[in-house]
């Protein structure tokens, strides 16, 4: 095989991957380059920074604004992931398992808040919400976080039912197990990995979502996003380097969980099946 | 979602018509109450405030400073999905072709962007690009520059970055499609005497087109919709329709003229997404962890 490969196809395939490794560096540089500028001791963000300072970590655990941003968007966060879960679970369910009426347009409908544009969506929410006294709410946060989220978790929940072995199901209600125990006691903890990894991201969603936060938040209740977004705006201090470092820590650490609970379904299926 | 469930369910063990809807029920209510009645009402409002008619769609579409920034839109978004294309060929293309720890390198490098927050990306390069931020910084120190240049606020400033945060729409699906193409197949176009860029062209191009139109398309809609970048990035120098909406929202507080910019966007999506709906294919993008 080595000899059918000629001597300009493996250099051409040399620059190739040269550029893919540039590209990868492109990729992750500008996240990575906040890290070490984040611990610098001055005012001025610097690269390389001039010394090591944890003062501006200091600074957003100090300052009332800041914590108060995110327990706001850690609370909304919570709840959307929950509730769509719960709503994406049981639809993926029907989509699979069931006889849906309507069901073409039910599947535009799930891929809507992804189409759609997020300032489009925003903007809808923004009018209607200030109509309802519901900008600056939990609830407001609250649903609007959920209906962004829901597509992700429909889909995340779709793969892992396709994933494993329906006669599982049919095997459970042929011995007579009712409808809800048979979900309870084999489909539940046979998808439960992926229907976790789908909570998970569905609060990142809800966690790292800046528009419609932008849009729907007021003057005293702000998510982290929103908070974030006017201290870009107004300076560029060193704590919202910080901030960015502590997230993009948190995003790393979703990540592995959300391998980890791949890794698990996927041996799950294997045992379950093989 | 195209695959179709397996054989036997088709027959009394699905959930009935009913069960179904109860099942899909909190998720059509969400969608109903938080989804189609904002997006009606600000539509219903474009069309009948002040006035019924299409005024206000009409203005958007004939006034020469809107019509610049519905042009400038539709020029970014052309070049962040140019700029995405040529980004993203390599590494899918290394991708495809590599194993074990190697890709699941590479996995983690498409895939860390993809999930941090998008403010965080935006603001990384406004520390990266401001006046006397990283790059104008090393330009002095090597000496290339005796004063810092503008590069914020600037459409190229506008363009790179938003072709870095949306970067990993671009190399998902290029990447599932080149995957499913086997290596024997341009061995074998290149054993029977093609060149190595002939079997590209016969072989592998046509092979990964679908991932290809669907990357772009991804790009493409995400683009001319972005509001955080542009609005951080570009500022009101560079306006895109996005930060147009905005602006009238929370400045001029003209509702039916956002109204009509909003309907003018969801247009061009719609036609987009209806046109190439086959090449949608969000699932490409979760459960990739």
């Amino acid at each position: 095989m080595a000899a059918a490969r000629s001597r300009p196809n493996r250099a051409g395939r040399m620059a190739l991957n040269a550029a893919a490794y540039a590209v990868t560096v492109f990729l992750l540089l500008p996240t990575l380059i906040i890290i070490p500028m984040s611990v610098g001791p001055e005012r001025f963000l610097r690269f390389p920074p001039a010394g090591f300072s944890l003062r501006w970590y200091a600074e957003y655990f100090h300052d009332a604004e800041w914590i108060a941003a995110t327990l706001f968007s850690l609370e909304v966060g919570l709840i959307a992931a929950f509730c769509a879960t719960v709503a994406g679970t049981m639809l993926a369910l029907a989509l699979v398992r069931g006889r849906l009426p309507g069901r073409g347009l039910v599947e535009l409908l799930v891929v809507g808040p992804v189409i759609v544009p997020h300032v489009a969506l925003a903007v809808a929410m923004f009018l209607v919400f200030e109509r309802l006294r519901l900008t600056g709410t939990l609830l407001g946060f609250a649903m609007a976080h959920t209906v962004l989220a829901l597509p992700f978790v429909v889909f995340t929940v779709l793969a892992a039912l396709y994933r494993f072995d329906a006669e599982l199901e049919r095997a459970a209600l042929s011995c007579g197990a009712g409808r809800f125990a048979t979900f309870r006691h084999v489909t539940l903890p046979l998808i439960a990995p992926g229907v976790v990894s789908a909570a998970l991201f569905a609060f990142i969603i809800s966690f790292d979502e800046p528009v419609v936060s932008f849009f729907i938040s007021d003057l005293d209740r702000k998510t982290l996003p929103r908070k974030m977004f006017e201290d870009i705006d107004y300076n560029i201090s060193p704590t919202l380097a910080a901030v960015a470092t502590m997230l993009t820590a948190l995003t790393v650490l979703a990540l592995l969980a959300g391998f980890v609970l791949k890794r698990a379904a996927e041996r799950r299926a294997a045992a379950r099946n093989g | 979602m195209s695959r179709r469930p397996s054989r036997f369910l088709l027959g009394g063990r699905r959930f009935s018509p009913a069960a179904s809807l109860a099942l899909a029920a909190p998720f059509l209510l969400l969608l109903l109450v938080v989804f189609l009645l904002p997006l009606a009402t600000l539509l219903h409002e474009s069309l009948f405030v002040p006035e019924p008619g299409i005024g206000n769609y009409a203005r958007a579409l004939q006034e020469p400073v809107y019509l610049r920034v519905m042009l400038r839109t539709l020029r970014i978004a052309l070049f962040v999905t140019l700029l995405a294309l040529l980004l993203a060929w390599p590494l899918a293309l290394l991708m495809a072709r590599s194993k074990g720890l190697g890709l699941a390198l590479l996995a983690a490098a498409v895939l860390l962007p993809l999930w941090t927050s998008v403010l965080v990306r935006t603001y990384a390069w406004m520390v990266l690009l401001q006046r006397n931020g990283v790059v104008n910084q090393m330009l002095a120190q090597l000496g290339l520059s005796d004063q810092p240049m503008r590069l914020l606020y600037t459409e190229g400033a506008v363009v790179l970055a938003m072709a870095h945060v949306l970067l990993p729409f671009m190399v998902l699906p290029i990447y599932s499609a080149l995957k499913g193409i086997p290596e024997d197949y341009s061995r074998a176009a290149q054993m029977l005497g093609a060149s190595p860029w002939a079997s590209f062209r016969e072989v592998t191009w046509p092979l990964c087109l679908p991932g290809v139109t669907s990357g772009c398309l991804m790009v493409f809609l995400l683009a001319l919709g972005f509001f955080v970048t542009p609005a951080l990035i570009g500022g009101p120098q560079q306006m895109m329709i996005a930060t147009l909406v905005s602006q009238q929202v929370r400045e001029m507080l003209d509702w039916p003229f956002a109204g009509a910019l909003v309907g003018i966007l969801l247009f061009f999506v719609l036609m987009l997404t209806l046109l190439f709906r086959r090449a949608v294919r969000l699932d490409r993008f979760v459960g990739q962890a």
